[in-house]
């Protein structure tokens, strides 16, 4: 379709980029994880939930992140479940997000009564306490694995998305362009496609980051509390089984430490990120 | 050529459309062939209203406009291209008609995807040249740039330039110049005059009344959605009949004669949003009567031409 | 009395500098109504603002301003803090929007007076008296904003920020977005400030140049930064020296005038980009008669009483 992007735009863009901090440390950390999340699960020497060592051990040489009160080897629990982890977080931004971007696109260009109908969902959802409804949607379904919980989260998480999209769809429908492009008669699907979303990308960018962050934070809050998919492991299911064993109170720091910083360190990456974006996409934030 | 009968348009607002407000009500003219129209309003007098109508960017609500003889309402796909091959529009803000991360002659190619995807490449790019030279602009200036890299002026020549790709007889300019200095201004009136010679009819839409006398023949005075007063130009500038007209002659700052030291200061504001059952310009007027308040005055030929709708003539 | 002298106002950008402002220079005398007139980007604006804020990205690179023989610091946010509003007033081109929506009006006007140590209660009666000038009831005081038109807006802000009868009010474009009806009266409402001495001299920035013909005694253009013509309102008519000049007003349509008869002309060509302009005269590209001496800046020099130009054919 269109190919060619404005050069001088896009040059400012990564001028603005490098010269901010906070995007330069989120990306950063943020890379790390997505790094180790490939390359870690080929560094595993057992299987995470193999009785492989000492139980209980600290970290040694053989078990870099220590032993469970189990035995088993808690580096490669961390590195499959941060694997698992961000897989959850990106397919449920990714779901929360194209629900989020269809919803508030629709409502907000065809306007009338659909958008009345759309913005009813979009409040009854909202309103809806989303944890409590994950956690008896999973305590119904007996197996759960990694997709369908993505599937969950995803669903819940998109109507503050779509509200946000709507009204920047609202503000960008009324501008000329778009009425140039109806009188030129193109139809509805592509003035939205081709008029409309691009000039939101920076703004979806946006989108997409928060729900990643919050579909991260929402996997492991169910995982931690018990409902997180019932075969395979992930960081709360980690942090989840340490307090059950009491691993803090046997001073187990190494069991319960490594998953909990990495949630930390990955939603607060994305949020600087976010920031980051922020402030490159706003003049008006832009640091002179 | 175009002709619109008891023109009406509601819009609703607020939760499910509750409240409602009247843009348009009851507008009925006619634009001939190679004809300079201008529809003079001011902000809240329906005029941009008229003119998305008439392009169909917003559905009527009663009334017909017709096209050639055939009801613009009941256009749909094909039929509706092929209504936009012949009626096209320019608007206001010339930065806003431009999508600013695209380059500027996107809208071009957009025309060449709608309506001429059988025309190959070069007589295609020959074409758009010959529209641009057509409209004072030089290609090699201004092809290949963003928007932001033009001027106001030379967008909306642009804007002209694209509608003349399309077989047009009739253009709507909606304020087309309002936000262009008044150097470039001028000139982009002088195209609009032009295009006229070439057997364009056009519809300029203006909060002017200067513009309006320096381009057209015909002039409409539009108040509160209700048209106050219509008939040519020259006429309507020199001896208005309508009192509203009378009063927008001698506010307009001109520049042949200095306001009167103690003219009639117009400090009473319009009311917004109601609509009394009398004549719209009734809680203003001067010469207002009892029968003002009362019974809405209908439009009246008082002279050749020259309509008003006012008890008081 | 205002004396303004080589006063210069950059914009400073990632790029560099923006030369917005170059080597203003001119005096507007006691009583007289000034319009600043020019097309979007010349400096009007700038010009207008730099005597009350000069506040980033506007940076002040050198000149001076003396206001009734008193230099303002207009360098220093703070120190003009004293002469703002008592001496100066400024209303910027969407004040009437922006008087804030949840106070009412009576209660932002003590605000405001109080902070500039003045007691509310003192200055009522002033107040309402000249709320009867402008025909708005003194109801309005206690009504909020929003309850006001637009043109009622214009008239009460302009009551607040001359309330103090400063010494220079500056109007920059509080006319464009009001319909012809209340244009009208908000300009006379200008001159009738003047000659009741609420102000002792008024700028109008403007693009509307007729406005300034129906009521300003001088007509200041600038165009792309330089000033380019001062002069009497019937001289800049009658007798512009400046081709810019000449060249706008004979562009601009006038009632009476159809295409027919008297085709008008525009001024081909755009200004020059103010990031590195090119030296000497900035009309130098478009102008009609330029020629070698061009390149050199032209001063802006008296050539008759109350008549400045800078141009070196005007010379």
């Amino acid at each position: 379709m269109e190919q060619e992007q404005p050069k001088k735009v896009r040059s400012e863009f990564i001028f603005f980029a490098w010269r901010n901090a906070k995007l330069r440390i989120g990306v950063s950390i943020l890379l790390v994880f997505i790094v180790f999340a490939v390359v870690g699960p080929f560094l595993v020497k057992y299987d995470p939930y193999e009785y492989s060592g000492p139980m209980g051990a600290p970290p040694s040489r053989e078990h870099w992140f220590g032993t469970t009160i189990f035995g088993q080897d808690v580096f490669s629990q961390f590195a499959l479940g941060t694997r698992s982890t961000l897989t959850v977080g990106l397919l449920g931004g990714c779901i929360g997000t194209m629900v989020g971007i269809l919803v508030g696109l629709l409502g907000g260009y065809r306007g009338g009564m659909l958008d009345e109908f759309l913005n009813v969902i979009t409040n009854i959802i909202l309103i809806i306490p989303t944890l409590a409804v994950l956690i008896i949607i999973a305590a119904y379904l007996e197996v759960r694995g990694i997709l369908t919980q993505s599937l969950f989260i995803g669903l819940t998480a998109w109507p503050w998305a779509a509200r946000a999209i709507r009204a920047q769809t609202f503000s960008l429908r009324v501008r000329e362009f778009v009425d140039l492009a109806r009188i030129t008669g193109r139809s509805s699907l592509r003035i939205v496609l081709t008029e409309i979303a691009p000039n939101m990308m920076s703004y979806l960018l946006l989108v997409f980051i928060l729900q990643f962050g919050g579909a991260v934070l929402n996997a492991a809050t169910l995982d931690f509390i018990g409902l997180g998919p019932t075969k395979g492991v992930s960081l709360g299911l980690i942090m989840n089984n340490a307090v059950l064993w009491a691993a803090l109170q046997l001073g187990m720091w190494w069991w319960l430490l490594p998953p909990g910083a990495t949630i930390a360190a990955i939603v607060g990456a994305l949020y600087i990120t976010n920031v980051g974006l922020d402030e490159i996409f706003n003049p008006k934030l832009r640091e002179m | 050529m175009l002709s619109l009968e008891r023109v009406t348009k509601v819009y609703r607002l607020g939760a499910f459309g509750l409240q409602k407000l009247i843009a348009v009500r009851d507008v009925s003219f006619e634009i001939g062939e190679r004809e300079i129209v201008s529809l003079i309003g001011e902000s809240g007098s329906g005029k941009s209203t008229i003119g998305k109508l008439i392009l169909r960017l917003t559905p009527i609500t009663s009334g017909t406009i017709r096209f050639e003889g055939t009801d613009v309402s009941t256009l749909n796909g094909l039929s509706l291209k092929e209504y936009y091959r012949r009626v096209q529009g320019v608007f206001q803000d010339p930065f806003a008609s431009f999508n600013p991360i695209f380059k500027a002659d996107r809208v071009f190619r957009m025309v060449r995807d709608e309506f001429y995807p059988q025309v190959g490449m070069r007589e295609w790019n020959e074409k758009v040249e010959g529209a641009l030279r057509a409209v004072g602009l030089n290609p090699p200036d201004v092809l290949n740039k963003f928007p932001h890299q033009l001027s106001g002026g030379q967008l909306q020549r642009f804007l002209v330039a694209r509608a003349l790709l399309l077989d047009i007889r009739l253009l709507i300019a909606d304020e087309i110049i309002s936000m262009l200095d008044a150097s470039t201004r001028v000139d982009v009136l002088n195209l609009l005059a032009d295009l006229k010679a070439r057997g364009l009819s056009i519809l300029f839409i203006t909060h002017d009344l200067s513009l309006g006398y320096y381009i057209s023949e015909r002039a409409i005075i539009l108040y509160r959605g209700r048209i106050a007063e219509m008939g040519p130009t020259d006429k309507i500038y020199n001896r208005p009949l309508h009192p509203y007209t009378e009063m927008l002659m001698e506010s307009v700052p001109r520049l042949d004669r200095k306001w009167e030291e103690e003219g009639r200061i117009e400090r009473k504001a319009a009311l917004t949003g109601s609509v009394p059952g009398g004549c719209v310009y009734a809680d203003r007027c001067p010469k207002a009567m009892d029968i003002c308040t009362r019974e809405e005055p209908e439009l009246k030929e008082a002279e050749t031409g020259h309509f008003v709708a006012c008890w008081a003539r | 009395m205002l004396q303004v002298e080589n006063l210069t106002v950059y914009y400073k950008t990632i790029r560099g500098y923006v030369q917005a402002l170059e080597k203003a220079t001119f005096t507007l005398a006691d009583g007289e109504i000034m319009g600043l007139a020019g097309e979007s980007g010349c400096g009007k604006t700038t010009l207008g603002h730099s005597l009350i804020y000069l506040r980033p990205p506007m940076n002040y690179i050198g000149g001076r301003v003396v206001l009734d023989g008193q230099e303002l610091p207009i360098w220093d946010m703070e120190k003009m803090q004293e002469f703002r509003y008592r001496h100066i007033s400024l209303i910027p081109q969407y004040a009437m929007n922006a008087l804030n929506p949840t106070r009412k009006i009576g209660k932002m006007i003590a605000e405001l007076l109080e902070s500039r140590g003045v007691s509310y209660s003192e200055i009522l009666p002033e107040l309402k008296r000249r709320l009867d000038l402008v025909q708005l009831t003194q109801d309005v005081l206690k009504m909020y904003p929003i309850e006001l038109s637009g043109g009622m807006k214009q008239r009460m802000v302009m009551v607040i920020s001359t309330l103090l009868n400063p010494s220079l009010l500056i109007a920059d474009e509080i006319t464009s977005a009001l319909d012809v009806s209340t244009q009208k009266a908000v300009c006379e409402m200008l001159v009738e400030f003047r000659d009741r001495g609420f102000v002792k001299s008024t700028i109008i920035i403007t693009h509307d140049i007729s406005i300034l013909y129906q009521i300003a005694d001088s007509i200041m253009v600038m165009y792309a930064g330089q000033l380019s013509e001062k002069a009497p309102t019937e001289v800049v008519f009658q007798d512009p020296r400046h081709p810019y000049t000449r060249m706008l007003i004979g562009s601009l349509p006038k009632v009476g005038v159809r295409y027919q008869e008297e085709r008008l002309r525009g001024i081909p060509g755009s200004p020059p980009q103010l990031l590195n302009p090119p030296p000497g005269c900035r009309f130098r590209d478009r102008c009609p008669v330029a020629f070698g001496r061009c390149t050199e800046v032209p001063p802006f020099l008296e050539i008759s009483p109350g008549h400045s130009v800078a141009c070196w054919r005007a010379f």
